[in-house]
């Protein structure tokens, strides 16, 4: 099934979208700002189907990013090998610009939880994400990106900020950083810290692709806002003001747009990456 | 059935289904492969996608099950069954309290 | 991490030790975030993945059946598109559902319908190769099928009642479910049909598969079937 394809590695510099199927058409047709898609990778982990076919069709015209969301790296269990080798399997034949993964844990013990749980940072948790990125670089025989989570909580037995945390893992395994825009500002506000103090403590040059998306906004206990990534709405105007801080230190990045839940029409999110290349030119 | 009559049986069958496939065929409009429809039922075939967004929704607990609203079951008529029993879909079960 | 999947998966216990908002506070309903995310999200995969079942039972319902059976089955795979294999037999098992006794079939041709959906594509062989064999060679062939096709045997009329119609005319029915592209499409089949394809799947030659039908249902004729095989781009190769 492998069929010939332009060579777009590395991932530009400029604007891309979560994929979702019902936009195949408008893809195709009026792509506008948008030259890159990000898939989640474990809906192409299918024997074959329309899934597979449109993104055989896809990978014609778009550059890929294969963005995992079920390979528990923060996870005290060992990797899957089952999953692992469908991963390799998706890489290989996709040739994708880049496969990131999330700084979280969704399996233990075979059970699989379906979300982005959090963990402590310790040198413990420190040493398993490393073993388990390490593992996936050899196994995927190349680089992967691992992302910033979006946290609603601390632990009381954590040790490490989390931008150091994520510096120590990237320079011990040789993994790139995704930059989750507005997981930064919905952490921040959560745990009441500063946005832009984040953006400055963390490795910015390890910095390989940016995402943005929508959150809601909801209460905690003591009615101090809880921000929700829900990836249901347009991104927030403080977020975009904390892209534009993020990008004058990193520089032009690829810049994602993620709307995974009610998504709208694609107008609706192409125009969200017209706005996210507006801030690419400035950068 | 004697070898003969089932050769006979199949061969006919044969034929008379390639030919109702090569009058089908001319009507049928090929490969609509990328018309894409999540709405609908092609939704179903199509499974849920894996999200890494959060939500913030009620909690469903599973050990008390109160069942609360009406199915398009509570209106479905179904033929007797061959001993002439009557079955019905769903009639008096959802005011229930059902126990896990 | 094994406290913190039991806080998870029941929510009148505690949130785990050690875990604070920003000001050392205890977490509180920010728990409840990772618990919400969990369930919720597993329950709109159960009810995207059934939607007829859900359309049966009525949406609140579907919560309350499809939080207790992701408690008593939890994913054990990362791929949403396959979650809900044990949901079938879970509906029966339940005999609280026992007056709802199709809708464990409904849930099974669903799957199968998903599973259809996700099958490895196989392209149909031309059909000139099945004319081209000899009338006599034809009870000693065997026919392989795409890896798409499915049967689901039903004492209901599961497909009647999958199509909505408020009033089923069939007492049972037996389902056949081909690709010719990447669309599922389920059709009624005929009485021994069910036999017949299934008999073909698990490698019997025609003449053999056409015994087991015939035994089953004498006015078996396989030229129906056959029809919708072929319809269904279903025949991948002859040998």
């Amino acid at each position: 099934m492998q069929s010939e394809k332009p060579d777009f590695s590395p991932l530009p510099n400029t604007a891309g979208v979560g994929y979702k199927p019902q936009h195949f058409n408008d893809l195709i047709e009026h792509p506008g700002a948008v030259s890159w898609l990000e898939i989640h990778a474990e809906n192409y982990m299918g024997d074959g189907g329309r899934p597979l076919a449109q993104l055989r069709q896809l990978r014609q015209d778009f550059a890929i990013s294969v963005h995992g969301v079920g390979l528990s790296i923060g996870g005290e269990t060992p990797l899957d090998p089952a999953h692992l080798a469908r991963l390799k399997h998706l890489i290989g034949w996709l040739q994708p610009a880049i496969f990131s993964e999330h700084l979280a844990w969704s399996t233990h013990d075979g059970q699989f939880l379906n979300d982005l749980l959090p963990l402590p940072y310790t040198d413990t948790t420190l040493a398993h994400v490393c073993d388990h990125i390490d593992l996936v670089q050899e196994v995927l025989g190349q680089q992967m990106l691992l992302e910033n989570p979006s946290s609603y909580l601390n632990f009381a037995s954590s040790t490490w900020e989390e931008p150091a945390f994520l510096d120590e893992v990237a320079r011990r395994t040789g993994c790139g950083l995704l930059l989750d825009v507005n997981n930064v500002f919905v952490s921040a506000t959560n745990l009441g810290f500063s946005p832009e103090g984040y953006i400055d403590a963390y490795p910015t040059d390890k910095v390989r692709e940016i995402h943005l998306g929508g959150h809601e906004v909801d209460k905690d206990d003591h009615d101090a806002p809880l921000l929700i990534d829900n990836h249901a709405a347009l991104v927030a105007d403080p977020v975009w003001t904390l892209l534009d801080y993020t990008l004058a230190a990193t520089g032009p990045k690829p810049v994602l747009v993620e709307w995974d839940n009610d998504v709208p029409d694609w107008v609706v999110l192409e125009g969200e990456a017209a706005q996210a290349a507006l801030a690419l030119e400035g950068a | 059935m004697s070898t003969a009559v089932k050769t006979l049986a199949v061969a006919s069958a044969v034929a008379a289904a390639l030919a109702a496939q090569a009058t089908s065929v001319a009507a049928q409009s090929k490969e609509k492969c990328y018309g894409v429809s999540v709405a609908g039922q092609n939704d179903c075939a199509a499974g849920p996608g894996t999200t890494c967004a959060g939500t913030s929704v009620v909690d469903y607990q599973g050990n008390a099950w109160t069942l609360v609203d009406a199915g398009s079951c509570e209106t479905l008529e179904l033929p007797a069954m061959a001993d002439g029993t009557t079955r019905h879909g769903s009639l008096g079960l959802l005011k229930r309290d059902l126990p896990a | 991490m094994k406290q913190f999947i039991s806080a998870l998966m029941d929510a009148h216990l505690p949130a785990p030790d050690g875990l604070q908002d920003g000001m050392a506070h205890t977490a509180g309903r920010r728990f409840d975030v990772y618990r919400n995310n969990v369930v919720h999200s597993l329950i709109t995969a159960l009810k995207v993945g059934f939607p007829t079942v859900t359309r049966l039972l009525g949406p609140e319902n579907m919560n309350r059946v499809a939080g207790a059976f992701l408690r008593a089955h939890p994913p054990t795979d990362p791929r949403m598109m396959y979650y809900g294999a044990a949901f079938p037999a879970f509906l029966e098992s339940h005999k609280q559902l026992d007056q709802m006794g199709y809708l464990a079939d409904v849930a099974r041709l669903e799957l199968a319908i998903r599973q259809a959906y996700h099958a490895g594509d196989a392209p149909a062989m031309p059909s000139e190769h099945l004319a081209e064999i000899p009338p006599e060679a034809l009870l000693q062939t065997k026919v392989h099928l795409a890896p798409a096709v499915q049967v689901i045997r039903s004492d209901w009329p599961v497909l009647d009642i999958w199509n909505d119609a408020q009033t089923a005319q069939s007492k049972a029915q037996d389902v056949l479910i081909t690709r010719p592209a990447f669309d599922p499409i389920p059709q009624a089949l005929p009485p021994g049909g069910a036999t017949w394809i299934l008999a073909l799947m698990q490698g019997a030659k025609l003449g053999d598969a056409l015994d087991a039908a015939t035994t089953e249902a004498p006015q078996f004729d396989m030229g129906g079937p056959l029809t919708l095989l072929l319809l269904g781009g279903a025949l991948v190769s002859l040998e």
